[in-house]
């Protein structure tokens, strides 16, 4: 059993949670997930290491509640115990030798960038970020990216904070005032990673993108994470979940996502009906 | 008095009618009647032909002699000198080419039922033995042992009766490897393979669960530790696709993820959170164990159709005679000598057809087996709207990445001495699928076994 040490509300729907893993911790690196079970009936779900403190002992998840078991996971709190978590899993993210690179977030793929700009921060790189939301009400981890980055642009799609408009906006508007990159790294939904890669594919701008296909065991075992990069199918657990997004095939990873939309739906109507009973 | 009936006493099973709709047992073993009047047909050769057909050369006549004296328990006894999983393999053992293909009963008739008997026995210590299994003091040495599958069971258990401290660290959640993810309840219900992990546990083996080696923690690391030796059971995981057109089709399932899903996560049950598509008509591409497997849950998971899609022909099948007798009983449509050539989909992505081409035999190729050729001009459409590849699986290269000079030959399965499970890498011990790519419990068993054996020779010899 694996407890929760801390447990913050980072917008109405976005939760971080500390978690003591001393195991993951000695070894995770930025990039790499952990793979959870809520309880013995759960399901397993992947999460990004947000954040790791090696002496501490723990790992930091933040999540967007979106069905049945990030809703189970948001309703616990700090002193109460997970039932599984298992990781580092996956490759961590290349970020060596890389001198300025610009990062982009969407959504609550911000906390899957933030350990990625940090560690490039760390290692002396310039960062430049940007990150977007749908609106004010659901930005999370600005303190934190503006403190490892050398330029820090926010964006929300409705403009009731920073800039109004999408991040591909933004980028385009930073290279075209004469910034270069080594890289851009896109972290965010699909369809957003799938635009970036658009537009920087035309300025022949190397892009890594995290994918995040539905997984069970994370370790390479059942294939059900399966992409096409480049014309041949990988395994996103283990070859990833980095890849060059000029090489990923998006409309195929949009359509895998949609397997379970069904049963999911009815899956997060049962759990919250399961909840509000307990209310009551 | 000897049982002179050509015919083995016929297992009870589950009519196929019900029981293609509920995940319960098929076969439910012998009474103790029944039990005692097929050891009555074994003759206890001298010469005992069938234990040379038992990997583990279990002493057959002697244990079936017990039976016929209703010593249950002492039959038991025989087995588990050889076996640490008799329950299992009872159950799961390709006993018609092994143990029972050299019985001399089977020359003029059926060969003695060995195989049911063995789980007879199994069952009736379970049920009737209460004494738990007495702990050995501890030698102070540690050994690890990963992947908690038959060979890393079978492993740390006889370790651990030798005085050692054994530790078994699992990628999964819950411990007993391809026994639990794979092998569906119907035919091995997890309550036994949970008795097996118990009794571990109760003689002092440690069971970590959701360790990766490789990732969690390295086996340099594991040295580092304390650990003087390390077995490696890591079983032959990473399932294989056939790279043909459509196979990453929402309804497109590996057998791994299939199985996972719904024995592992139980995905059949009411309160498993994990989804699982409920097809109409299902395909299952291949022939094995697996496949057979595959198929009879879809059916049970209320699929109106399944087929088996096969390119060679039945006698080619490598699953057990068994499981395909049951499986045909159950209503699954066998299309043999069929191999699929692309997955058709809808306008969302869904599948919603297989292109298939018949094929015929020709000349026997490397494995002996006749080349299934296409024939020109044969191809047609089935009509499914899942598709589920069970074409093989081959070991996992995690550990052999992570692992400085631990080497693997061409098909990634790790080098190991045959009779000791010695990797090229000093103190690390490897056996069962790992090792020989996908077999068999027992094979994996045996070479446990081994290992441990190997494992202590050299701990006392440093
Ligand atoms: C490598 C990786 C890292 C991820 N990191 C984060 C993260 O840091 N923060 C975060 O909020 N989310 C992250 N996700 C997504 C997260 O796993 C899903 O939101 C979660 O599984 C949803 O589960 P649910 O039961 O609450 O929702 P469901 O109702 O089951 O599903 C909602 C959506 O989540 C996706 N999903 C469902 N099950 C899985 C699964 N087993 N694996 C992957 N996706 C699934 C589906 O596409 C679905 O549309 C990551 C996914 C991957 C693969
Ligand atoms: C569906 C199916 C049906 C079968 N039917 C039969 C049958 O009827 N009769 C028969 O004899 N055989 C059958 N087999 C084959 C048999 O199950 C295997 O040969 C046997 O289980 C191999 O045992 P093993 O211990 O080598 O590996 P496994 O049983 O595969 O166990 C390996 C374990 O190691 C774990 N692991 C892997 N990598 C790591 C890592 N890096 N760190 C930690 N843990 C790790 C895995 O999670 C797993 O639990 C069947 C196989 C399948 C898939
Ligand atoms: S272990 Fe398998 S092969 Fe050996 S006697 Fe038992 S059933 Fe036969
Ligand atoms: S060969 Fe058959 S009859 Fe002879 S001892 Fe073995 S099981 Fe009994
Ligand atoms: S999650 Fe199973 S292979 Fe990637």
């Amino acid at each position: 059993m694996f407890e929760i040490l801390k447990k913050q509300e980072l917008n109405p729907t976005v939760t971080l949670m500390e978690i003591a893993a001393p195991l993951v911790a000695r070894k995770a690196e930025p990039g790499q997930f952990i793979i959870l079970r809520v309880d013995e009936a759960g399901e397993r779900i992947p999460l990004t290491i947000a954040d790791f403190d090696r002496e501490k002992g723990t790992i930091t998840i933040i999540f967007q509640i979106v069905g049945a078991t990030t809703e189970k996971l948001n309703h616990l709190k700090a002193g109460d115990h997970l039932q599984d978590f298992v990781g580092p899993l996956g490759t961590p993210s290349h970020v060596e030798g890389l001198k300025k690179v610009a990062v982009i977030g969407g959504g609550v793929g911000c906390a899957i960038a933030y350990p990625v700009a940090k560690k490039l921060h760390q290692l002396g790189c310039e960062v430049h970020t940007i990150v977007g939301f749908r609106n004010r009400e659901l930005v999370i981890l600005e303190d934190s990216f503006r403190a490892v980055s050398d330029k820090f642009v926010m964006m929300t799609d409705d403009g009731s904070y920073g800039e109004k408009g999408l991040v591909t906006n933004a980028l385009q508007a930073l290279i075209e005032s004469g910034e270069t990159y080594d890289e851009v790294i896109a972290i965010g939904p699909l369809i957003m990673m799938k635009f970036v890669c658009k537009l920087t594919e035309k300025y022949g701008i190397k892009t890594m993108v995290s994918m995040n296909p539905i997984m069970i065991d994370g370790t390479g075992m059942c294939g059900g994470c399966r992409l096409t990069v480049g014309g041949k199918t990988k395994f996103a657990c283990v070859d990833g979940p980095d890849f060059d997004g000029h090489e990923v095939d998006f409309d195929e990873a949009m359509e895998r996502a949609s397997m379970y939309k069904d049963f999911e739906r009815h899956q997060y109507e049962e759990t919250c009906n399961l909840f509000q009973k307990e209310v009551h | 008095m000897a049982n002179m009936s050509p015919k083995k006493n016929e297992m009870p099973v589950q009519k196929p009618d019900v029981r293609n709709k509920n995940f319960d047992e098929v076969a439910l073993g012998y009474t103790e009647e029944q039990a005692v009047d097929e050891a009555n047909r074994c003759l206890g050769c001298k010469h005992k032909p069938c234990v040379g057909g038992c990997p583990v050369a279990i002493d057959i006549p002697a244990f079936i002699g017990k039976i016929k004296e209703r010593d249950f328990e002492a039959a038991y006894q025989i087995l588990q000198k050889q076996s640490s999983l008799p329950a299992v393999c009872g159950r799961v053992c390709p006993q018609e080419t092994q143990c029972e293909s050299r019985c001399v009963r089977g020359i003029k008739g059926e060969p003695v039922a060995i195989g049911r008997l063995e789980r007879f026995a199994a069952d009736w210590h379970m049920k009737n033995a209460k004494e738990a299994p007495a702990k050995v003091p501890s030698n102070g040495h540690k050994v690890a042992v990963v992947g908690a599958g038959p060979a890393g069971l079978t492993c740390a258990g006889d370790l651990q009766k030798a005085g050692y401290e054994v530790t078994i660290f699992e990628a999964l959640h819950k411990a007993g490897g391809v026994l639990v993810y794979g092998i569906p309840e119907f035919r091995l219900p997890k309550a036994i393979v949970q008795r097996e992990i118990d009794t571990l546990k109760e003689l002092g083996v440690k069971v970590d669960t959701n360790v990766v080696i490789g990732k969690t923690i390295t086996v340099d690391e594991l040295f580092e530790d304390g650990f003087e030796a390390i077995f490696i059971g890591s079983g032959a995981g990473l399932p294989r696709f056939m790279n043909i057109p459509g196979e990453n089709l929402k309804g497109v399932y590996s057998a791994n993820e299939f199985l996972t899903r719904t024995n592992l996560m139980k995905a059949y049950t009411e309160d498993s959170a994990t989804p699982i598509v409920h097809a109409r008509k299902v395909a299952v591409v291949g022939g094995g164990n697996v496949a057979m497997d595959a198929a009879r849950c879809a059916l049970r998971l209320g699929a109106e159709e399944v087929h088996i899609v096969y390119r060679r022909s039945d006698a080619e099948m490598p699953a057990r005679r068994e499981e395909i007798e049951h499986a045909k009983e159950e209503g699954v449509i066998f299309d043999t000598l069929t191999n699929p050539v692309e997955i058709l989909g809808d306008e969302h992505k869904f599948v919603k057809g297989m292109r298939c081409v018949r094929m015929e035999l020709g000349e026997p190729d490397e494995s002996g087996r006749r080349r299934p050729v296409t024939i020109e001009g044969s191809d047609f459409v089935m009509d499914v709207d899942a598709v589920i590849m069970s074409i093989g699986t081959s070991p996992n290269p995690l550990i052999h990445n992570t692992t400085e000079g631990l080497e693997t030959n061409k098909r990634g399965c790790i080098i190991a001495e045959e009779d000791t499970g010695l990797t090229t890498r000093e103190a690390v011990y490897a056996g069962g699928d790992a090792v020989t790519g996908a077999a068999t419990v027992i094979l994996a068993m045996g070479a446990g076994k081994n290992a441990a054996k190997a494992i202590d020779r050299y701990i006392q010899g440093k």
